[in-house]
């Protein structure tokens, strides 16, 4: 009883005062978050530049590989190799914009499904013909399977190279390329023609609207893409034992940890509204979350994302070799990576309260 | 002025209100199903999951595969025939008994006003809805113009108990100070016309609004029952839930209690309604003149129905208190939680995830969409009953698949009402070992700030 009468007091010294208020203007920060802005900021600063660093990357791909094909040397076959692993490193900033076009074309699913299925591949070469646009070809086509024929197809360089003897791999590595080109240009004309206007301007709080597909995207990417197949997978948090061969870029062998640490800056930078990681905080995430008053969240984000690299930046340079030597640090940058996954699913989502995609059902 | 209650139960009124009531309630709930029906929800929520979560106490009901649109078929039928009042008795036990089962079979879907119309259906068993205006007259060729008075007031009490009872569940500290959650969800409104970017976003909007809608809630029964106070509390009731309904997505709710609430009017208003309906079937109308009109329906059994119905509303105003049984803060560990008017009341999301463990010390994590639906996944999320449930499926799952010895342990991540997100389950307790029971779990870790109040 003493608890109601204290409840009630309370009550009315709060309404008391609250009618004053109502006069007094006595409201703070309202969500007057411009969400255009943030939308013309990442499609402008982030997106569209990030897809023609790639596109750009890509067509250099297409010359250094016809050079290749036409004289299949160590020199030509160097080179190519450099291309591919910046062209990797230009895909990850890429990966995390899976809408319009991409969406559409499951562009990320023909650019980045592995590990890559080599008996795909070594059919698809003997055969001599096939659809790499076919879904049962996304994981023969893309980034994984550069990798299998660049370092994969055998076990020195002097056997890789007589291997490019052969037309057929030629073409198919050709082809491969050719397609990751050719799809990457669909998605970038889309974006400058069509789709910027779009998506700058689709900001209501809708199932469709393209603030909050970005919004379950950008999480999806970094729970699916990132989290789980650069580090859970191939850590074995979802088998009995470790997957090293699922491992990300396994037939070169150096690069995994670097592209998980330019995926992961990525995410931190798109999280900060910031074109590249030495860029001035933009309009984004960081920003919309201090205008509903959660800058301890917005600072808890960024901490548990540089937390995370700490945690990657000490393993091997590539993965595979860290998970068979020794996995626990791998499931450690796993489990960083996994609180970032809490602070997005759970608050960052709870504080834009955007209508989720999945859902569909009454509440009360 | 001293109640009598013997005085009080052969009180006599006019039968047109409860009719009006029944016609009402059957319409929309037959509306309600088909407009289930055509979502796809059935599919969704009742045929597609390979696991349900069932509530504690009714394991045993069983879903029905695609014999649930047979069920949902036969729950709106009865719905219909509660409308038009043809076997009146039998169609409203069918509508209880199915309309429940449907709700029993996942626990997912569990919303208040589910079980609003379940516990309404219920009571409405007893009520001799169809004494007056029904097709029931017509064949029986008798028809009665009055009832007695506590039929219509056992649904009034209903109605002012959901709404009290809702009120007082405002009374707490997120709500009242600190404008949680609405200041969460108002603020994300911001693209509705006019007001979404304008006092959507101020904080005494959310602030009255808070208040508001504790107070309405506390006061709107009272004011329905008083006739000076009366149209405008309905206006007041129009308005609340169609702004409500603007603002959130509660489906049907809005508009059962807004049709609902005509039953505090007079019985002079009740029959323009009727005399509207006669006109718009006049061919019906004047076949129905062979009807005998009796004055009062006399309640068959009374004995039986009337301590039947004093322990429904005895239950009704305890079980909303029964989480003071239970330590710990309510909105946390939500032990008591449902079937209490607890409606709109916290913005609470959680991310869990299981891990298994066997006798050779293996390990690894599920990937809960492996099992769950995204709905069914969210909902598990931050509810401990749910959470306990999943735990003994994916343990038993793995069990057949012959692992030895399995256990099961959740991590688990919950935000409430915009606070950052804190440990939820303590990770070290093998959830496969713990039972369901209407014990407090003690593998809930507890809340790590306070929330004052009722």
């Amino acid at each position: 009883m003493k608890k109601l009468v204290y409840v009630f007091a309370i009550m009315l010294f709060i309404v008391a005062c609250s009618k004053s208020d109502d006069t007094g203007g006595g409201n703070t920060n309202p969500d007057n978050y411009n969400r255009t802005a943030m939308q013309t900021n990442l499609a402008d600063n982030i997106i569209i530049p990030r897809l023609q660093n790639l596109k750009f990357g890509l067509e250099t791909l297409v010359d250094v590989g016809n050079t290749f094909t036409a004289l299949p040397n160590q020199a030509n076959l160097d080179n190519l190799r450099a291309i591919y692993v910046s062209t990797y490193k230009d895909w990850q900033l890429v990966e995390p914009f899976n809408i319009g076009q991409a969406e559409v074309m499951q562009y990320s699913f023909k650019m980045n499904v592995y590990p890559t299925n080599t008996a795909d591949i070594e059919a698809n070469i003997a055969n001599g013909t096939y659809d790499l646009s076919a879904v049962g070809n996304n994981d023969a086509v893309g980034f994984p399977a550069l990798d299998y024929m660049l370092h994969g197809v055998a076990a020195t360089d002097i056997d890789i190279l007589n291997k490019y003897a052969d037309a057929n791999y030629k073409t198919y590595l050709t082809d491969l390329i050719a397609q990751m080109n050719s799809l990457t240009q669909t998605v970038l004309t889309d974006w400058t023609t069509n789709y910027r206007s779009v998506f700058i301007n689709s900001t209501s709080n809708t199932v469709s609207s393209a603030v909050n597909k970005f919004i379950n995207d950008y999480i999806f990417y970094f729970e699916k893409a990132l989290r789980a197949n650069k580090f859970g997978i191939p850590g074995g948090v979802f088998s009995t034992t470790p997957l090293a061969d699922k491992a990300e870029a396994i037939y070169n062998g150096t690069i995994s940890r670097d592209l998980a640490i330019i995926a992961l800056d990525n995410v931190q930078n798109i999280f900060n509204g910031k074109a590249t990681s030495t860029s001035p905080v933009g309009e984004g995430f960081n920003k919309y979350l201090i205008e509903l008053d959660r800058q301890d969240l917005a600072t808890l984000i960024n901490n548990r994302i540089d937390a995370a690299r700490q945690k990657i930046q000490i393993l091997d340079a590539d993965l595979k070799t860290q998970v068979e030597t020794d996995n626990t640090k791998m499931t450690e940058a796993y489990d960083a990576l996994q609180l970032v996954v809490v602070s997005f699913k759970v608050d960052m989502l709870q504080a834009f309260n955007v209508s989720v995609d999945y859902v569909d059902a009454d509440g009360d | 002025m001293s109640f009598n209650l013997n005085t009080y139960l052969n009180k006599t009124t006019d039968a047109a209100p409860l009719a009006v009531f029944r016609i009402g309630f059957g319409v929309m709930m037959c509306y309600g199903i088909i407009r289930y029906w055509l979502k796809g929800w059935i599919e969704t929520v009742y045929i597609q999951p390979e696991f349900h979560f069932k509530y504690y106490g009714f394991e045993w009901v069983k879903t029905l595969g695609d014999y649930t649109y047979l069920l949902f078929l036969i729950c709106g039928l009865s719905a219909f025939f509660v409308a038009i009042g043809y076997k009146y008795r039998l169609a409203i036990i069918t509508f209880f008994i199915s309309f429940t089962y449907i709700e029993l079979m996942e626990k997912t879907t569990y919303l208040n006003h589910y079980y609003f119309i379940s516990i309404l259906s219920f009571l409405m068993i007893f009520l001799p809805a169809n004494a007056y205006f029904s097709v029931d007259n017509y064949t029986s060729k008798v028809s009665f113009k009055n009832i007695p008075k506590w039929c219509i007031d056992a649904i009034k009490l209903l109605l002012g108990i959901v709404y009290f009872y809702a009120g007082l569940a405002k009374i707490n500290s997120d709500w009242l100070l600190k404008a949680q959650p609405l200041k969460i969800w108002l603020r994300s409104k911001y693209d509705l016309p006019i007001i979404g970017e304008t006092i959507m976003q101020q904080d005494w909007f959310h602030y009255a609004m808070s208040w508001s809608g504790m107070l309405y809630d506390l006061l709107i029964p009272f004011f329905l029952l008083y006739k000076r106070t009366r149209l405008a509390a309905f206006i007041m009731v129009i308005f609340f839930h169609v702004f409500t309904r603007v603002l959130f997505p509660i489906g049907m709710f809005p508009f059962v209690m807004i049709v609902s609430a005509l039953i505090f009017f007079d019985a002079p208003f009740h029959h323009k309604i009727i005399n509207t309906i006669k006109s718009c079937f006049g061919f019906i109308s004047a076949k129905a003149q062979t009807i005998t009109y009796q004055s009062v329906y006399p309640v068959r059994n009374r004995k039986l129905v009337l301590p039947i119905l004093g322990l429904f509303f005895v239950l009704q105003l305890l079980i909303p208190f029964r989480y003071m049984l239970y330590p710990g803060e309510l909105f946390w560990t939500e032990e008591g939680y449902r079937l209490s008017w607890r409606v709109m009341l916290m913005e609470k999301m959680g991310n869990t995830t299981f891990k298994i463990v066997d006798q050779k010390g293996q390990s690894f994590l599920i990937n809960n969409s492996d099992f769950l639906t995204p709905l069914q996944e969210k909902q598990m999320s931050f509810q401990p009953d749910f959470i306990l449930e999943y735990a003994h499926y994916l343990g038993d799952h793995f069990t057949k698949q012959g692992y030895k010895n399995v256990q099961v342990y959740a991590k688990s991540y919950v935000a409430l009402n915009g606070r950052l997100s804190q440990l939820f389950i303590d990770e070290s307790v093998n959830l496969y070992q713990e039972k369901e029971s209407f014990k407090h779990k003690h593998w809930i870790l507890p809340f790590k700030d306070e929330i004052k109040g009722l």
